[in-house]
């Protein structure tokens, strides 16, 4: 019986038979994350799929693949559409894969982180790489749309605070198919033009779709290489555009980009008012010191003479003093002398001759008599006066009983 | 346009003016000198900055040419 209704199929066969009933599925999405992704040189993709329990084959031919704007890699989640096909070769079923969208993000956004991160690791977005603003720009190119809201809100603000700011625009479409073209172009012109300080790139608000132009890889890569510094203002959002990345400087609106250039030429003036402040200060300083150094000189010049003039009345002092002194001394020296003279001269025999007194001398030994008994009648006297003397003789003698008051 | 290099050598040249002067080690003649010069400086400088003459102008290019037209911006103030 089992051989009466045994029908062996060759491998094709079977194989053949398993392709149609799989085929039957048709078309389907299938939702899965992408693994041992691999792009042959044919351009064809192939990949697995999976989820916690099951892996499926997956391929997506060259024609499919083509216009995806996104690179598709491993861990990435994807939602997928195709139809289930068995390759005979190999016995194996796979997903051949139509189109192809990540899972989650919007595929805008997933673009988007792409890009972010290639550009990122070129190093496009590294601080080294930024340029310094210069420190006024007087000339200002500005790449966006004249009939836009960022031109008006830049020029104006431009006027009010910094009107010594020329300002050269190239109009560009920034949103579009185009735009992403002009807008690199536009940068290069104005590179090429020569006499700008600072390119403003900019556009007014609008959704991410209408911002897209400037995260487009090529916008990202003009500004990068522009030779002058860029600052990029796109949106009135939060979103950071991959040109924001790259710019040397980036603010969220037209507006605040006029101002960064505003605050320049107020803090420029406020530094040159400083600076005449400064030079202001010093100078005063300068000539306080010279001052000061100049009284002091003046007084180390003068101080000799004062010091001789100082010594000079030092001496007249120390000799009005001595002059004092020494005539006080001879003073009352004369004054002790003239006492003696007059002590010596009550003294002075001859000064009681001149009061009428006289003395008597004998002869001729000329011994004084200063008592009677020592004479007798008969002996020859000397007897001195005043202004002369005479000689007598005695011719009596007598004595006093007692003392006399003469 | 203005001479941009011309402005910031002018800033450069004032800074070093404003450094020399407080650091004291020159002559009177010579700081009266720097001083004069310093405040000159700053004054056209501060001169260049309060110029309210300004241009906006669009660049156009034809033939790999560029060109200057003048943009009228009086009606976008208006608005």
């Amino acid at each position: 019986m089992i051989k009466a209704s045994r029908h062996i199929y060759s491998v094709s066969e079977i194989t053949q038979a398993i392709k149609g009933r799989l085929e039957n599925i048709g078309e389907i999405w299938l939702e899965g994350e992408i693994s041992n992704f691999k792009t042959a040189t044919s351009g064809h993709f192939y990949f697995s799929l999976k989820d916690q329990n099951s892996l499926i084959m997956a391929a997506m031919f060259a024609n499919a693949n083509k216009g995806l704007k996104f690179k598709l890699e491993d861990g990435l989640k994807v939602i997928c559409f195709g139809k289930v096909d068995v390759y005979g070769p190999r016995g194996q079923y796979q997903i051949i894969i139509e189109r192809i969208e990540p899972k989650g993000v919007g595929a805008q956004q997933l673009v988007f982180e792409q890009l972010k991160k290639k550009l990122e690791a070129e190093g496009l977005f590294d601080l080294s790489h930024k340029k310094p603003l210069p420190q006024m720009p007087f000339t200002v190119g500005i790449v966006t749309s004249t009939r836009g809201a960022a031109v008006r809100d830049i020029l104006q603000i431009l006027k009010k605070g910094a009107s010594c700011v020329d300002v050269v625009i190239r109009s560009v479409r920034v949103q579009g198919e185009q735009a992403a073209g002009e807008i690199v172009e536009a940068i290069e012109d104005l590179n090429n033009f020569g006499k700008l300080d600072l390119i403003i790139v900019s556009r007014g608000g609008g959704s991410t779709e209408d911002l897209w132009s400037f995260n487009e890889e090529k916008v990202a890569r003009a500004i990068y290489n522009s030779g002058l510094p860029v600052i990029s203002a796109v949106g009135h959002q939060i979103n950071t555009t991959l040109a924001d990345l790259v710019a040397d400087v980036f603010v969220e609106t037209p507006s605040a980009a006029a101002k960064i250039i505003v605050d320049q030429k107020n803090s420029l003036l406020a530094e040159l008012a400083d600076s005449k402040h400064q030079l202001n200060f010093s100078l005063s300083e300068t000539i306080g010191e010279l001052k000061n150094r100049l009284t002091g000189l003046t007084h180390m010049l003068k101080s000799p003479q004062d010091r001789l003039l100082e010594k000079q009345q030092q001496v007249d002092e120390l000799f009005a003093g001595l002059n004092y002194n020494l005539r006080h001394s001879l003073e009352m020296a004369a004054e002790r002398l003239n006492s003696l003279i007059q002590r010596l001269g009550a003294l002075s025999p001859l000064s009681i001759l001149s009061r009428g007194y006289s003395l008597s001398m004998l002869l001729p030994q000329e011994a004084i008599v200063k008592d009677i008994s020592q004479i007798k009648p008969g002996d020859r006297l000397k007897t001195v006066l005043h202004q002369g003397f005479f000689i007598s003789a005695v011719e009596e003698v007598f004595k006093h009983e007692r003392e006399i008051d003469v | 346009m203005k001479e941009k290099s011309t402005f910031e050598e002018d800033l450069k040249k004032l800074q070093k003016i404003v450094e020399e002067l407080a650091g004291g080690k020159i002559t009177l003649r010579e700081s009266l000198k720097k001083y004069e010069e310093g405040i000159k400086i700053a004054q056209s400088c501060s001169q260049v900055l309060a110029d309210a003459q300004r241009k906006v102008e669009l660049l156009m290019k034809k033939d790999g040419k560029f060109s200057l037209e003048k943009f009228d911006d009086v009606d976008l103030e208006e608005k």
